[in-house]
């Protein structure tokens, strides 16, 4: 059964699975997030999506990528005290991340230019604010080879043993979601190289342009029981096979 | 950091037998039962667990790394622990500390290359009015001394 919110005032009806972000997203009601992805589980890490949320009298901040939605409930999304405590977080994950160029805009539009907060030891990682994206991505691929490795300010995000994982398939999705875009993966034409191994390419049967890594094909066509000869031509080259099959339909 | 001696596999596989397959829950627990048999958690012995029970290895690493109480590292046969809590502290435990570096020669937190001694520090053992306290192999030794302390590592060394 449906629920009644109240979102900046205005009322909403929300299905009682729904997070507040996705029921004011949904509403046009701008919400910032950094490590929020609509296919993985949120787990607040960020804490920029914080809103205040009045409920049965009470009135308390939280995370909206996370909170579900309950009959009755009121959120604001931009009061001064919402504002102040992003503007807080902001400014320590700018500390973790100056290079950042989506932190940093993020922070302008809250104030904060600048940071007094400074790692207290060399990361691991420059520029990871240890919001765990990477981790969730890598999990719901079914590759799970990445972790929070220790704890406090020693804490970052590797691999088992810090060693090469036989995990890992270089999917690079890791990278690709990163909201800081810390995490170093370098690719030539041939190879892509990322948490300390390299992988071949799958080149093109018809233009020879990377596909995917081969042990990424290799899980792919494993795990989701696809032809032998699956993800064998590139994206634009399919495209264009296919474009091809369907005009000789057409005439 | 001293390298990684190879396990005896029956003795991890006696352990791991005391857990259904696949049963995840049970992570910390076998973490427990792995680290007392020996002594601390070696990779080989994490990845089994992880195979054991169904969790994936970076999970098991991440969890292992998080907690104080599990090792990463081989340890020594004889444990030194230097209380550093605020009493202990203020009677002299960071002289205690240094002097047990000099005389086993290693550094706080390190295992000696033997594996004969670690030396590690302890935020507070609630023994305050025994401070400063030393604990070397689960004994207590309460309002210690250094030379109270050459003694009893010295004779560590000869056994």
């Amino acid at each position: 059964m449906p629920v009644q919110v109240k979102i900046n005032g205005i009322k909403m009806s929300a299905e009682p699975q729904e997070t507040v972000l996705q029921v004011a997203r949904r509403s046009g009601v701008h919400i910032p997030t950094l490590c929020h992805l609509e296919s993985v589980e949120s787990t607040g890490a960020c804490r920029v999506c914080l809103v205040e949320m009045k409920l049965g009298g009470k009135t308390q901040l939280t995370t909206s990528c996370n909170a579900g939605v309950e009959d009755g409930m009121e959120i604001m999304t931009d009061t001064p005290e919402v504002q102040k405590h992003r503007a807080a977080n902001l400014e320590m994950m700018l500390g973790r991340a100056p290079g950042s160029q989506k932190i940093r805009a993020l922070a302008r539009e809250y104030g904060v230019y600048e940071s007094a907060y400074v790692p207290s030891e060399d990361p691991a990682i420059p520029g990871c604010i240890l919001c765990e994206l990477c981790v969730r991505v890598c999990e719901a691929l079914g590759h799970s080879a990445l972790a929070a490795v220790s704890r406090g300010g020693k804490k970052y995000i590797g691999t088992p043993h810090d060693k090469p994982s036989e995990s890992c398939v270089g999917c690079g999705a890791c990278a690709e979601k990163c909201p800081t875009r810390c995490i170093e993966m370098t690719d030539t034409k041939k190879t892509r190289t990322i948490w300390g191994q390299t992988f071949d390419f799958v080149s093109c049967e018809t233009c020879g342009a990377p596909v995917m890594t081969v042990r990424q094909r290799t899980h792919a066509v494993e795990t989701k029981e696809l032809p032998e000869d699956y993800y064998t031509t590139c994206v634009a080259c399919k495209q264009k096979n296919l474009a091809g099959r369907f005009a000789r339909v057409g005439s | 950091m001293a390298a990684q001696p190879t396990i005896d596999t029956q003795r991890l596989d006696a352990v791991l037998g005391a857990f259904e397959p696949g049963d995840g829950s049970a992570l910390i627990e076998a973490l427990h039962d792995v680290q007392s048999e020996f002594k601390y958690l070696p990779e080989e012995a994490l990845d089994r667990l992880a195979d054991r029970l169904g969790v994936s290895k970076s999970r098991v690493y991440g969890v292992a790394s998080f907690y104080e109480g599990f090792h990463l590292e081989p340890r020594g046969e004889h444990i030194c622990t230097v209380c550093m809590g605020t009493a202990c502290h203020v009677r002299g435990a960071p002289r205690l500390l240094e002097h047990l570096e000099r005389e086993i020669g290693i550094a706080s937190g390190q295992t000696s290359e033997d594996l004969t001694f670690t030396l590690e520090e302890v935020a507070c053992v609630g023994a305050c009015a025994l401070g400063p306290l030393v604990i070397i192999d689960g004994k207590y030794h309460g309002n210690t001394t250094t030379s109270h302390l050459t003694k009893v590592v010295g004779k560590l060394k000869k056994d």
